[in-house]
């Protein structure tokens, strides 16, 4: 654990990329296979089966401690993150032991066959045998979460640093359903045949925002479709099965069961990238949607009442061959042809062609996305291939002007993790009548330095505590920039947004004119 | 409950001797626990403080003010009163003040650390009745790291640097913190750089007789070229300025208390946080008030409200009061 919490250590206290890929290279090439699988199942996202709640962690560190269950609570919010909380209110250790990374995972799951008393006394051991970062790390594998301001891009590239092999390649490897349990550092990372699990999605290719758009040329060199606003997916159809992945490499077969029937239609050897949409004779909102996501398997009724299609944009595998290399345009004719004789039933669309004769006439179309239940336009460069993560150039999302209303601060509470401390996420109303209503909060769109002046305003400005939330008084204006309107009966408002964030603080806007509820019933109205 | 101290919009008084401790509005007569500016404030009547305070206070509020001193221990009666000051460990000349009236006593401890910084007069525990006492750092997850790694941590820090060519930029507050860090750092690894801010503080203590190595003043015309891997000391809010980005390359580090946490430490987007506080831990407040042997306790600045219950469920007749001091401010606080 030692090594591995040096590497924690070293990643932890620079913000320079090289440094950090260095020593995670350097653990790729040092630490014992075991070990390098496990860094690479964390960095990536995947965690060991939880053993514990973190309601028994909470009470055994603060019983450790000596310190009252509510001392504790007080103090987490102050910290932000449960396990380093645990590392910080426990006496020091009274043993030293340098054990692997990997024998601290296989213990909780010794733990996890054991009964409570037997479990605590594990984790009351190995508090107390680990040094402070240390304890840190094994708390944070209790409890998840395992965010340290590394990206998988980043560790992806010091691990081709560390193997040799192409950085592609490897990020194609690592995605999956694989965990260190099913797989080994041989079979996972220095195997030569990617092809071993039939399921693996390909790397998305994601698009920015449109900064330029003077720089785009003639549209005639773009293919233009719209930003469909549903679930961006990847199925996968190969050896007579099916796989759907979500952007996030989530697997959502089963959560979507109506796309097994394109097994029957469609060739294996096919992955297609698309956008899971709510279908009735056209896409619905977004939030007809929201009833499907979340849920592991779907009732029949709910199958029926929202049905789901998969809106495709691109082929990237045909007939078992990799196709991302290839232009879009060509790639664009044979997902064409792969859907032009498909029968009206079946859950698979083509994202339509949109095409207008200059930007401008472009920009007129993009302004009615909305209408579309759409996000905007999505710009691709006809000879583009498909690339893989965020990248610049070929591929551009140029989406409507959000939706926004001024509305005024009435709650603040400290956000977690490198906000703690810090108020930052904020509740917001409108007027109404005399009074206000609050009908949104949002977290995000202001710089750290707005969010200190805003945290040392609402210290001295608070009125009442409701735990860990204040109320202030209704003075801070913001502008709320929004995606979307929904109706919502669970709100006061009768309102719901989707995306909403802080655009802007209006220091400029008196109260007095600030939106009202009113205003917000009438955009749902137009919107909604 | 007896007044030999009160709470007012003006600060804490003493109606019996007819002064406050460290006011906030301007009054006739203040005692000053030390010089930070949330506690000593300009405008004030008369003064008085300790010797050792004395020069930082001058520097800080001007040579004009009325200011009478006193050493640590001695007897003083004001009115009904007698009062004396006794080290508070915080920074060179802090004390905490004892009152007493009719056999009652009272002691503000302005701000304290009970452990040995090697630059400021040593903690003592001073027996009273009733504490009134800091908080700044009042719960269980502050726990300072021990005086001899944290001179490891920063000398090595430095020392990486310095071998890789960079300049080593340390934040910390311009009274106490940076005089502290000083005297833990290696002078021999190389050249200590110093911000006006600090340096102005280090000629005031250097000319009361406290040793420290030896700093330059970063002046437009250095040539940093000859200085390279140097240290550069600098108040907190210089970090991240123009001023600071001359120096290249480097690397930025920031000691506060307050770098115990994460979040805060990668907000401050510093490469690295150093845990070093002038206020005491939450083992050395727990320490404090037991020292005392007061019944009841009063906690002023920091998380009050959770420490003031934990003192209530130990025992004490603990009691929040409301004051005006920052302490260790996450965002500006004692130095500005």
């Amino acid at each position: 654990m030692k090594d591995f919490a040096r590497l924690f250590t070293t990643l932890d206290q620079t913000t320079r990329t090289t440094v950090k890929v260095a020593a995670m290279a350097e653990f790729f090439q040092t630490a014992q296979d075991a070990d390098k699988l496990w860094c690479v199942a964390l960095f990536s996202g995947r965690r060991p089966r939880r053993v514990i709640t973190t309601t028994r962690l909470r009470e055994w560190a603060a019983e450790r401690a000596g310190v009252p269950l509510w001392l504790f609570e007080e103090s987490y919010p102050v910290v932000g993150d449960l396990a380093e909380t645990i590392a910080l209110v426990l006496p020091p250790p009274t043993t030293e032991t340098d054990k692997p990374l990997s024998h601290w995972i296989g213990e909780l799951q010794r733990l996890s066959k054991l009964d409570e008393d037997a479990r605590k006394a594990g984790i009351l051991a190995a508090w107390d045998s680990l040094d402070r970062t240390e304890r840190f790390l094994f708390t944070k594998l209790l409890t998840g979460g395992f965010r340290i301001g590394v990206s998988q891009k980043l560790m992806t590239r010091a691990l081709a640093q560390a193997t040799g092999q192409d950085d592609a390649a490897l990020t194609h490897k690592l995605m999956g359903s694989w965990t260190p349990e099913t797989t080994s550092w041989a079979a996972l990372i220095e195997a030569h045949d990617p092809r071993a699990d039939l399921s693996r999605p390909y790397p998305f290719y994601l698009a920015y925002q449109l900064e330029d758009r003077d720089a785009l040329g003639p549209p005639s060199d773009w293919f233009i479709d719209r930003k469909w606003d549903g679930i961006r997916a990847q199925l996968v159809l190969r050896g007579g099965e099916h796989h759907l992945w979500s952007r996030g490499e989530e697997l959502m077969t089963d959560r979507f069961p109506e796309l097994g029937r394109l097994v029957d239609f469609l060739p294996p050897g096919t992955v297609i990238d698309g956008e899971l949409l709510a279908w009735r004779d056209g896409p619905l909102p977004f939030n007809a949607l929201q009833k499907r996501i979340g849920r592991k398997s779907v009732p029949k009724k709910l199958l029926a009442e929202v049905p789901v299609v998969l809106m495709a944009y691109d082929l990237l595998e045909q007939d078992g061959r990799d196709i991302r290399e290839k232009p879009l345009t060509d790639r664009r004719a044979q997902l064409e042809t792969l859907v032009a004789d498909l029968p009206p039933e079946v859950p698979l669309r083509l994202s339509p062609e949109v095409t207008g004769d200059s930007w401008n006439a472009l920009a007129r179309i993009r302004a009615a996305s909305r209408d579309h239940n759409a996000e905007g336009l999505m710009l691709k460069r006809r000879s583009s291939p498909y690339l893989a993560g965020r990248k610049k150039g070929d591929w551009w999302k140029w989406k409507v002007d959000p939706l926004t209303v001024d509305a005024v601060m009435i709650y603040a509470q400290a956000g977690h993790g490198r906000r703690a401390n810090l108020f930052t996420d904020f509740t917001f109303a409108v007027r109404d009548g005399d009074g206000f209503t609050p009908f949104t909060k949002a977290y995000s769109g202001l710089t750290d330095a707005e969010f200190r002046e805003i945290t040392r305003w609402v210290r001295k400005n608070t009125l009442q505590r409701f735990g860990p939330v204040r109320q202030v008084p209704p003075e801070l204006v913001f502008e709320i920039a929004f995606e979307g309107i929904q109706e919502s009966p669970r709100h006061k408002s009768g309102i719901a947004l989707r995306f909403p964030r802080m655009a802007r603080w209006r220091h400029d806007k008196p109260l007095a004119e600030i939106n009202t509820l009113s205003d917000l019933h009438e955009m749902l109205a137009q919107h909604g | 409950m007896s007044g030999v101290l009160t709470f007012t919009d003006a600060g804490i008084y003493c109606p019996a001797g007819d002064f406050w401790i460290d006011p906030w509005r301007p009054v006739p007569r203040a005692l000053i626990t030390h010089g930070h500016a949330d506690h000593a404030r300009a405008g004030m009547g008369r003064y008085m403080a300790t010797e050792a305070a004395a020069p930082v206070i001058r520097h800080r509020l001007g040579d004009s003010i009325a200011l009478q001193t006193t050493t640590y221990g001695a007897q003083t009666r004001i009115g009904d009163a007698t009062v004396s000051f006794h080290p508070a460990g915080h920074v060179p000349g802090s004390a905490q003040i004892r009152v007493e009236t009719g056999g009652e006593v009272w002691v503000v401890s302005g701000d304290y650390k009970t452990v040995d910084d090697g630059l400021s007069e040593p903690f003592e525990p001073v027996a009273c009745h009733n504490f009134i006492t800091e908080c700044t750092f009042g719960l269980p997850v502050f726990n300072w790291t021990p005086q001899e790694v944290l001179a490891d941590q920063i000398n090595s820090w430095w020392r990486d640097n310095a071998a890789a060519g960079r300049f080593s930029l340390l934040g910390a507050y311009s009274l106490g913190k940076a005089q502290r860090l000083l005297r833990l750092v290696d002078p021999e690894i190389a050249p200590i750089l110093t911000h006006g801010a600090i340096e102005n503080t280090n000629a005031v203590l250097r000319s009361q007789g406290i040793a420290l190595p030896h700093t330059e003043l970063v002046t437009p015309e250095i040539d940093l070229t000859s200085r390279t891997g140097a240290l550069v000391l600098a108040p907190p809010s210089a970090l991240g300025s123009a001023w600071a980005r001359r120096f290249k390359p480097q690397s930025s580090g920031f000691a506060s208390g307050w770098m115990a946490l994460r979040g805060v430490r990668r907000r401050r987007a510093a490469d690295r946080g150093f845990i070093v506080s002038d206020h005491a831990d939450w083992t050395g407040l727990n320490d404090a008030i037991r020292a005392t042997g007061a019944e009841r306790v009063f906690v002023t600045h920091g998380y009050t409200g959770p420490f003031r219950r934990w003192l209530a469920d130990q025992g004490y007749d603990a009691h929040v009061v409301s004051t005006e001091y920052d302490g260790e401010s996450l965002d500006g606080g004692e130095d500005e």
